[in-house]
C-alpha cells in the first residue's frame, strides 16, 4: 500500500505535549480568546446612517461630465460605446451651433450590464466619461436600469477628485 | 391541585418559550461579540423584537413535505422533539416552596415526584427519536446521515451522562431532585463534591442537545443541515425551538444537580422573610440557568467542530473510562469524607 506509507509518516504530525494532549487546557485557552473578543471594537458599519466614502481610484457607476460653463464634455465619438465588453453602452450623435458641435442626443448606459471595469472611462478622449464614487444602485424595474442622460450628467465639482486622481496616474 | 399546576405549567410555558427565542437572541449577540461585530439592532430598541420578526417569517414560510418522505413520520418527529424539550423542565424545581397564607406552593409543576433523575435520563432518551425519525422520513441521503449520527452519538454519550449523574446519586443518595438540592445546600455545591462527574456530565450534555463542538447531526460542511434539511417553515421552527429549549433544559439540568439549584449560600442567614428567599431563591436559579446558556453559546463560538472518529474515540476511550474511575473515587468520598 503505497497510501500507507505516505500519510502514516510521523514525521510530518507534529509532537503534541501532554499539556496539549489534554486538550481541556487548550479548550480554556480559546476560550479565553474568544472571551477577550467580546470586548474588542467592532468592524461593522451601521450602513444607512454611517456611509462609507470610497477613495478616489474607487470604481462606482460611471457619470457624464458637465463642464463648469453648463456644456457637456461628451462629443459622441462612440468610443466608449466601442470598448464596452458587456455593450452597455449607447450613444448616438447629432450637431449644435456651439464651436464644439458635436454632442449626444442619446447617451443611454445600461446599468443592469455595467460591469463597472473604467474602460469607458480609460478610452474617452474628452475626460466626459467619468467612474464616480455612487456605488447605490437599485432598481425596482429593468427599465430604471437604463439611465439616460438626465441621470448620467452631473457638475464636474462633483466629480472633481476623480478628474484630479485620473490627472495623477495619467501623467 | 389542578388548577395549581396547570397554572404553572401556562406560566412556565410562556417563560420558557420567551426565553427560547430570547436565547436565539442572546446566541446570534455573543456570536456577533466574538466575531467583532455588532450583531442584530435593528428591529425595536436594542433589537430586542427580532425574535418577533424571527417567528413572523417562518410562520408565514411555504411549508414543504417531500415528494418522498413518510409523511406521517415527517409530521410527527418535530412533535417528539420540542414535547421532549418541554416535559423534562416539568419536573426541575426552579425555587423554594411559596407560602402565602397558609399554603404552601412547591415550585414545580410536578412537586413530589421522588425519581426525578430517572425521569431526566429517561426523556432525553426518547429525544433521540425525534431526530432519528426526521432524518429517516425525509427520504434524503443528508437527513438520514444526520438522524443515523445523532442516534450513536446519543447512545455513546447517554452512558457518560448516566455515570456523571450517578455521582450526583451517590452524595445525595437520593434520586428525588429537591433532595438534592437540600444536600448540597447543607454541605457544598455538587461541583466541588464531584468535579469530575460534573465535567462528564457538562461534556456529555453538549453532545446530548447536538451542540458544537458535538453537532455531528447537523453538520452544516459534510450534511446541509443534517437532519432537518427537509424542514421548513413552522415544522423547522419547532427542531429550532427544541434544540434551544434542550439548552436550557440541559443548563436548568446542571443548575439543579451541580449548582445547587435554587439555593445562594448565606441568604438565609439574613434573616429575610420566607416569601424574599423564594423569590430571590428563583432569581438565583435563573441567573445560574443564563449564566449556563452563555458557557453554551460561548462555547459554540470557540471550539471547531469534532471529526466522527473523534467524537466515538473521546466518548468511548476517555469520558467513559473516566465515569467508571470517578464512581469509585466518589465511593471513596462518600465513605472516607461526606459521612
Amino acid at each position: 500500500m503505497p497510501n500507507e506509507t505516505k500519510y502514516n509518516n510521523s514525521s510530518l504530525k507534529r509532537k503534541l505535549s501532554l499539556w496539549e494532549k489534554l486538550y481541556l487546557p487548550e479548550v480554556v485557552h480559546g476560550l479565553i480568546t474568544t472571551f477577550k473578543h467580546i470586548f474588542r471594537p467592532k468592524f461593522t458599519r451601521q450602513y444607512p446612517e454611517e456611509r462609507w466614502d470610497p477613495p478616489a481610484s474607487f470604481r462606482g457607476r460611471p457619470v457624464l461630465v458637465l463642464d463648469d460653463n453648463g456644456v457637456e464634455r461628451c462629443v459622441a465619438c462612440g468610443l466608449c460605446s466601442r470598448v464596452c465588453p458587456p455593450l452597455a453602452i449607447e450613444v448616438r450623435a447629432s450637431e449644435t451651433e456651439l464651436l464644439k458641435e458635436r454632442y449626444p442626443v442619446v447617451f443611454e448606459i445600461n446599468m443592469l450590464r455595467c460591469i463597472f471595469c473604467g474602460y469607458c472611462e480609460e478610452v474617452c478622449p474628452e475626460e466626459a466619461i467619468i467612474m464616480s464614487k455612487d456605488y447605490e444602485l437599485a432598481f425596482r424595474d429593468p427599465a430604471e436600469g437604463i439611465f439616460g442622460k438626465d441621470k448620467l450628467l452631473v457638475p464636474k465639482a462633483s466629480v472633481q477628485e476623480r478628474l484630479d486622481y485620473l490627472a495623477k496616474m495619467r501623467n | 391541585m389542578v388548577i395549581e399546576a396547570l397554572i404553572k405549567i401556562a406560566i412556565i410555558l410562556f417563560v420558557v418559550l420567551t426565553a427560547v427565542s430570547y436565547t436565539v437572541l442572546l446566541e446570534r449577540w455573543i456570536s456577533a461579540w466574538i466575531q467583532d461585530r455588532i450583531g442584530p439592532n435593528r428591529v425595536g430598541p436594542f433589537g430586542l423584537l427580532q425574535p418577533l420578526a424571527d417567528v413572523l417569517k417562518l410562520l408565514l414560510k411555504e411549508d414543504i413535505t417531500p415528494l418522498l418522505s413518510e409523511k406521517w413520520f415527517h409530521w410527527i418527529a418535530p412533535v417528539i422533539s420540542i414535547t421532549v424539550a418541554f416535559s423534562v423542565l416539568a419536573i426541575v424545581p426552579f425555587g423554594g416552596n411559596l407560602t402565602i397564607g397558609s399554603t404552601v406552593i412547591p415550585l414545580t409543576i410536578a412537586s413530589g415526584i421522588n425519581i426525578g433523575v430517572l425521569y431526566i435520563v429517561a426523556l432525553t432518551s426518547v429525544g433521540v427519536y425525534g431526530i432519528t425519525l426526521a432524518g429517516w422520513s425525509s427520504g434524503s441521503k443528508y437527513s438520514l446521515l444526520g438522524g443515523l449520527r445523532s442516534s450513536a452519538q446519543m447512545i455513546s454519550y447517554e452512558l457518560t451522562l448516566g455515570l456523571g449523574l450517578l455521582s450526583v446519586v451517590m452524595l445525595s443518595g437520593s434520586l428525588d431532585l429537591n433532595t438534592i438540592i437540600n444536600s448540597q445546600a447543607a454541605g457544598l455545591w455538587n461541583i466541588v463534591r464531584a468535579p469530575i462527574g460534573f465535567l462528564l456530565f457538562f461534556v456529555s450534555s453538549f453532545a446530548e442537545t447536538n451542540r458544537q463542538p458535538f453537532d455531528l447531526p447537523e453538520a452544516e460542511p459534510e450534511l446541509v443541515g443534517g437532519y432537518h434539511t427537509e424542514y421548513s417553515s413552522m415544522k423547522f421552527a419547532l427542531f429550532f425551538l427544541a434544540e434551544y429549549a434542550n439548552i436550557i433544559t440541559a443548563s436548568a439540568v446542571i443548575t439543579v444537580l451541580f449548582l445547587g439549584g435554587w439555593h445562594l449560600p448565606f441568604v438565609d442567614k439574613l434573616g429575610l422573610s420566607s416569601l424574599v428567599t423564594t423569590i430571590v431563591g428563583v432569581g438565583a436559579f435563573v441567573l445560574k440557568v443564563v449564566g449556563l446558556l452563555f458557557v453554551f453559546i460561548w462555547v459554540r463560538w470557540s471550539i471547531p467542530r469534532f471529526r466522527y472518529d473523534q467524537l466515538m474515540n473521546l466518548g468511548w476511550k476517555v469520558l467513559l473510562p473516566l465515569g467508571i474511575i470517578n464512581i469509585v473515587l466518589t465511593a471513596f468520598e462518600k465513605i472516607y469524607l461526606v459521612n
